[in-house]
This record gives C-alpha cells, sequence and structure tokens, in this order.
C-alpha cells in the first residue's frame, strides 16, 4: 500500500477518535460542573464563528454585503434557504459588478 | 396492531425529516466535494485513494490540508498531525452533544460520532434548542445524504474536475462562509451569545494572521467557550424550555 493510503488511514483513525473523544472523556464524570456546562453550550456559536470570521476579514465589498445581507435575513426570521440563496446572489451580482 | 408495525414507518417519516434538514448542507458542501476530488489527483492522490480519504476521514478542510501537504512533500507524519489539527474542534462538538445521546445504544453512538462534521453538529444542537430529542433515524436521515454526496463528489471530481468553470465568478468560494454564518445566526438565543461570538471572531483573526491557519480554529473556539465559562450566565434558553 502506498504512503498516501497509510496518511489516510492514521488521518482517519485520529479524526473519529477526536469525534468520539470528547463524549468518551466527559461521559467519565458523574456531575459535569456548570462551568463546563455554561462552556459547552457556548461551542457552537464559538467554533462556527472562528469558520467565518477570517474569510470575512479577507473578503472585498462584495464579500461583506453578502454576509451583512445574509445576517440580516437571518435576523429577521427567514430560513436556512431563502437566506443562502439571497446571500449567493448579492455575491455574484456585486462580484460581476465590481469585477 | 403491533409496536413494530408502528414504529418502522414512525422512524422512516423521523428519516426523512433530517434527510429534508440536509439539503441545504448538500448544495453548499458539492463544490468542495467535487473540487476535492480535482485537487486530489493533481497532487498525486489515485481516483481510489481520492474516494477512500473523503470515506473515511469525512472532513472537508482537513482533507484538503492533507491534500496541500502530501503535494508539497511534507513528511507523513507532519501530514497526519495536520489533519488532526484541522479536525481538532470536533472534540468540542462530541463533548457538547454527547451530552443529549444518553438514549442511544453504545453502537449508535459509535455509528452516530463517525458522522459528526459541521453542519450535523449545528442541526443535532438546534433540535436540542427547540426541545425535541435527537432520534437516530432523524439523525442518520441528515448524515447519510451528506456522506453519500461526499464520497460520491470525490469521484466526480476527480473524473470531471476540469469542467468546473469560473469558481470565483459564481461565488463558489464563498459558499461555505455565508452558510457558516446562517448557522451562527441560528443559535442567537442562546445565553452569551454575541459576546461569544464577538471574542471567537477577534481571537480567530488574530490567531490567522499570527499562528496561521488552521490553529485560528482551535484557538478562537476555546477563547469563545472560556468566555462562556466564565461569565456569569443570563437566563439560558435551555433551562427556559425545561
Amino acid at each position: 500500500m502506498s504512503t498516501i493510503f497509510w496518511i489516510i488511514v492514521a488521518g482517519a483513525v485520529l479524526t473519529y477518535l477526536t469525534r468520539a473523544g470528547g463524549h468518551l472523556v466527559l461521559s467519565r464524570f458523574e456531575r459535569i460542573h456548570p462551568r463546563v456546562e455554561a462552556g459547552l453550550n457556548a461551542v457552537p456559536a464559538a467554533v462556527l464563528t472562528t469558520l467565518v470570521a477570517p474569510a470575512a476579514m479577507e473578503g472585498g465589498p462584495a464579500e461583506i454585503a453578502a454576509l451583512v445581507v445574509a445576517a440580516l435575513i437571518s435576523l429577521a426570521g427567514g430560513g436556512m434557504m431563502p437566506m443562502f440563496l439571497t446571500a449567493m446572489a448579492v455575491l455574484i451580482l456585486l462580484r460581476h459588478l465590481l469585477g | 396492531m403491533t409496536a413494530d408495525s408502528y414504529v418502522a414507518p414512525r422512524r422512516w417519516s423521523e428519516f426523512m425529516l433530517g434527510a429534508r434538514r440536509s439539503l441545504p448542507v448538500v448544495v453548499a458542501a458539492a463544490p468542495f466535494g467535487l473540487l476535492f476530488g480535482t485537487l486530489a489527483l493533481e497532487n498525486g492522490f489515485s481516483t481510489f485513494e481520492a474516494i477512500f480519504m473523503s470515506a473515511t476521514i469525512y472532513a472537508g478542510a482537513s482533507q484538503m490540508v492533507g491534500l496541500d501537504l502530501f503535494g508539497a512533500k511534507v513528511a507523513p507524519w507532519l501530514v497526519v498531525l495536520s489533519i488532526f489539527a484541522v479536525n481538532f474542534r470536533h472534540v468540542l462538538y462530541s463533548a457538547t452533544i454527547g451530552r443529549q445521546l444518553s438514549h442511544w445504544t453504545p453502537l449508535q453512538r459509535a455509528v452516530g460520532f463517525f458522522f459528526l462534521v459541521d453542519p450535523q453538529f449545528a442541526e443535532a444542537e438546534q433540535r436540542v434548542e427547540s426541545g425535541r430529542r435527537i432520534g437516530f433515524a432523524w439523525y442518520m436521515g441528515i448524515a447519510l445524504p451528506i456522506y453519500t454526496l461526499w464520497v460520491v463528489e470525490a469521484w466526480v471530481g476527480a473524473l470531471f474536475g476540469r469542467l468546473i468553470p469560473d469558481p470565483h465568478a459564481l461565488g463558489i468560494d464563498f459558499l461555505l462562509p455565508i452558510y457558516f454564518l446562517g448557522l451562527v445566526m441560528g443559535f442567537r438565543k442562546r445565553a452569551m451569545w454575541l459576546p461569544v461570538v464577538g471574542v471567537s471572531a477577534v481571537a480567530s483573526v488574530i490567531a490567522y494572521k499570527t499562528v496561521g491557519s488552521p490553529w485560528h480554529v482551535s484557538i478562537g473556539a476555546l477563547a469563545g467557550v472560556f468566555l462562556g465559562a466564565l461569565l456569569p450566565p443570563g437566563k439560558s434558553v435551555r433551562e427556559e424550555a425545561q
């Protein structure tokens, strides 16, 4: 088997360990401290934000406008698909107009 | 009417409910699945190896990093370590969502955790927030369409990758940030949401500029999680729901 094959196998095993590991460690404790609980409740917003922020920072006017529109539609209570499609339309349009 | 004949259709409808939720994810991830297949071949992977990587690691960003480093002739152990670094955030997902899966069997958990990608985690957390239980059928209804298409896309991308015309003009490179922003907004009713988002954003940008990618994800995330743990929470949505 090639080097690539073994890199993939090792990467897959480690990735699975990250996905099961957090639960395996936490389930050893009978009670979860309220602060740990509060920290875990912050996980979705904290992690997902780091996937957006650098891209927003590197973005030009078209990218920023698309993100602003997406945020506004979400705030107005729009669903994921309307938000997604409108933001994409704004992005594509502005990229064409601004070159 | 036996219990079984009642449960089976309900499981199926739960599965279909999940499958419907997976649709935006499938759309947003498709270009990256195809791009991965294309880039894999350019970096010296065979078609089999490209499909094998998507099917076993199943984590887009880390797969791209792995390809890139392998193509740059970096030492294999360093490639593996980088894949691990990019995927480290899943430890937090697993600890967070694992609290809601105590009614699953150990086997269901062992299977379920394999599919715990970013959107899967976000959907599951939103379901918890709306006060409903995470059923295994519902969870797999989200997971299987995303997974199956992800693997197929690696194959199609490897075969026909050159056919994607101009990713920039079509906005394809920016699909995921928009999608992830939508997910972040979905959690805005949680305690400490705005401070957590602000701190994570600033910390990840600083880390991105100084330490560099992919560490900005773990550093930014930990900053937000610590803030959530340290500050006295206002009324949390979960407590209200109870």
